[in-house]
């Protein structure tokens, strides 16, 4: 499924907070082509310090951090833990954003805005303002604007936390079958084992003070994955593996 | 919007709620209760009018007192104008740097404290010459204040999300100027501009009062000061009344503006059923 081409790799990366705190210490991660990675832990086992990291966001303590491509770097989208929608614009207007800033012609940015609306499923709330959606309709905008760029590498910090159960698998099975498709990179934070199995090539949990990663474990089922997945024996399977690891990382 | 046009189906009957009856029916009474006890102590005219003789009062003396309010009128409007571009200027100027910040703010607090009936004399010697730009500059240092606080409060109030947003899109300084502090900005900026509308009209009048009845292009309140000198009690209450009136015409039209400009997007302006 994956060629393991890597895209990123980091060595011994630590970081450490102003007041002591030490949010990663001596993390040692490959990151190859096509791969979607959860990271599952408690808070504070520096789950989002790693992605901020990634999308240049905050800088390390310590370690280095390689691109080995880096148009993937300058493709990068970052979907935040809350929708982040400037309420005084539109939803047209907030997916364009990415693309108004990089100063792409005003009528390409419309045809992009259209065609990332569809993919999502809001092309009829085009004039809507954020207030007037519902919160899975709110991400699902947060989601076309990262989309917007065209990303080779999708980072998503705990996106889906504040939903519903109903509408987190609506979203969940929709961000899978766009991954099969464009087969982005993704780095995916999450609390939630089961999306984290659902969607993930590989589930890396993490424990916390200090954040490190201690268990990495590929998911070897092809896509396309489907509810009967999620009924499966192999599934459940793979969650005990994950929550066996994950009450280790909290003991421990 | 759907709110609205349930609204607009009940025509007139909409004015008809609470928050119109209670102040009307207050105002009502209270004046019926001073007419009446005007009347019955026999209080002379020169220490309590009655309402209703200030009302003939104004209505008689409009061709005097309207044009004299006229002129504190382009006073207000002046001192305002200029409050809200130069305060908006200065704010974004303080935006662009906290050492720029650190050094200015503390003086638009002097200019805040400072009592504007103690320094206005000093201002009006100074400008003798020009007795309008005098009162126009004494209104625009009371009507500052609030723009600068309120814009640079916006200005320094971004989601947090929305700024890391901007920075991993490498948005320039001027893109996140114009596309995320000064919208941000917004609201404050005009919960600013309401406030200082108001105290544009208080500068005014204030500043009137003190240049006395030397000013050459006497406002409303050199009316008040002759009227007060003379006796002419019913004419003070009388442009009294129009001062309140125009402030609160002030307020009112900033509001609306307020209302018309975030519209659909602002939490301030969302109505609940």
């Amino acid at each position: 499924m994956t060629n393991d081409q890597p895209v990123i790799s980091l060595h011994d990366v630590n970081k450490v907070f102003e007041n002591g705190t030490i949010a990663l210490e001596n993390l040692n991660l490959t990151v190859n082509r096509s791969e979607f990675i959860s990271f599952v832990g408690p808070s504070g086992c520096g789950k989002s310090t790693l992605l901020r990291i990634i999308a240049g966001l905050s800088n390390v303590s310590s370690g280095t951090l390689d691109w080995y491509d880096l148009s993937d770097r300058q493709n990068l989208a970052f979907v935040f833990q809350e929708p982040a929608l400037m309420p005084w614009s539109t939803v047209r207007d907030n997916v364009k954003l990415p693309l108004r800033l990089a100063k792409i012609p005003q009528k390409e940015a419309e045809k992009t805005v259209d065609r990332t609306l569809q993919l999502v499923g809001l092309e009829n709330f085009k004039r809507a303002y954020p207030r007037q959606l519902s919160g899975g309709m709110k991400m699902r905008v947060s989601i076309a604007r990262a989309l917007s760029t065209n990303p080779t590498m999708l980072l998503l910090d705990e996106p889906f936390g504040a939903l519903d159960d109903i509408t987190r698998n609506k979203l969940n099975d929709d961000l899978l079958e766009l991954w099969s498709q464009q087969r982005w990179t993704v780095l995916f934070v999450t609390h939630n084992i089961y999306e984290a199995v659902y969607l993930s090539t590989r589930v890396i949990i993490m424990a916390a003070r200090p954040g490190r990663a201690i268990a990495d474990i590929k998911i070897d089922v092809p896509s396309p994955r489907t509810e009967e997945f999620r009924r499966s024996f192999v599934y459940s399977e793979y969650c005990q593996q994950v929550a066996d690891a994950l009450s280790k990382a909290m003991s421990s | 919007m759907g709110t609205n046009k349930t609204r607009a189906n009940f025509g007139w009957q909409r004015w008809l709620t609470i928050d119109t009856i209670a102040p009307i029916a207050v105002g009502l009474l209270v004046l019926t209760v001073w007419e009446v006890s005007v009347r019955v102590t026999n209080t002379p005219a020169y220490i309590l009018p009655t309402p209703s003789l200030i009302l003939t009062t104004l209505i008689r003396d409009w061709g005097i007192l309207f044009p004299a309010l006229f002129t504190t009128i382009k006073i207000t409007i002046a001192a305002f104008m200029t409050a809200v571009f130069s305060g908006l200027l200065i704010s974004v100027l303080m935006a662009q740097s906290k050492w720029i910040e650190k050094s200015l703010y503390p003086y638009a607090i002097v200019l805040q404290t400072t009592p504007i009936a103690a320094i206005a004399p000093l201002i009006i010697i100074w400008l003798r010459n020009n007795t309008f730009a005098a009162l126009v500059l004494c209104a625009w240092i009371v009507a500052l204040f609030p723009i600068i606080s309120n814009t640079t409060f916006g200005l320094n109030s971004i989601d947090a999300n929305l700024r890391d947003l901007f920075r991993l899109y490498g948005a320039s300084r001027w893109q996140t100027l114009l596309y995320l502090r000064l919208p941000s900005a917004l609201p404050y900026f005009l919960s600013g501009l309401r406030i200082s509308g108001g105290l544009a009209l208080i500068g005014a009048v204030v500043a009137e009062f003190v240049a006395g009845t030397g000013g050459a292009n006497s406002g409303i309140a050199y009316q008040m000061l002759i009227a007060g000198y003379n006796l002419q009690i019913p004419r003070m209450f009388a442009a009294l009344v129009m001062i309140t009136g125009l402030g609160i015409l002030i307020f009112v039209a900033l509001s609306a503006l307020s209302d018309a400009i975030l519209g659909d997007w602002h939490e301030s302006s969302v109505k609940r059923d």
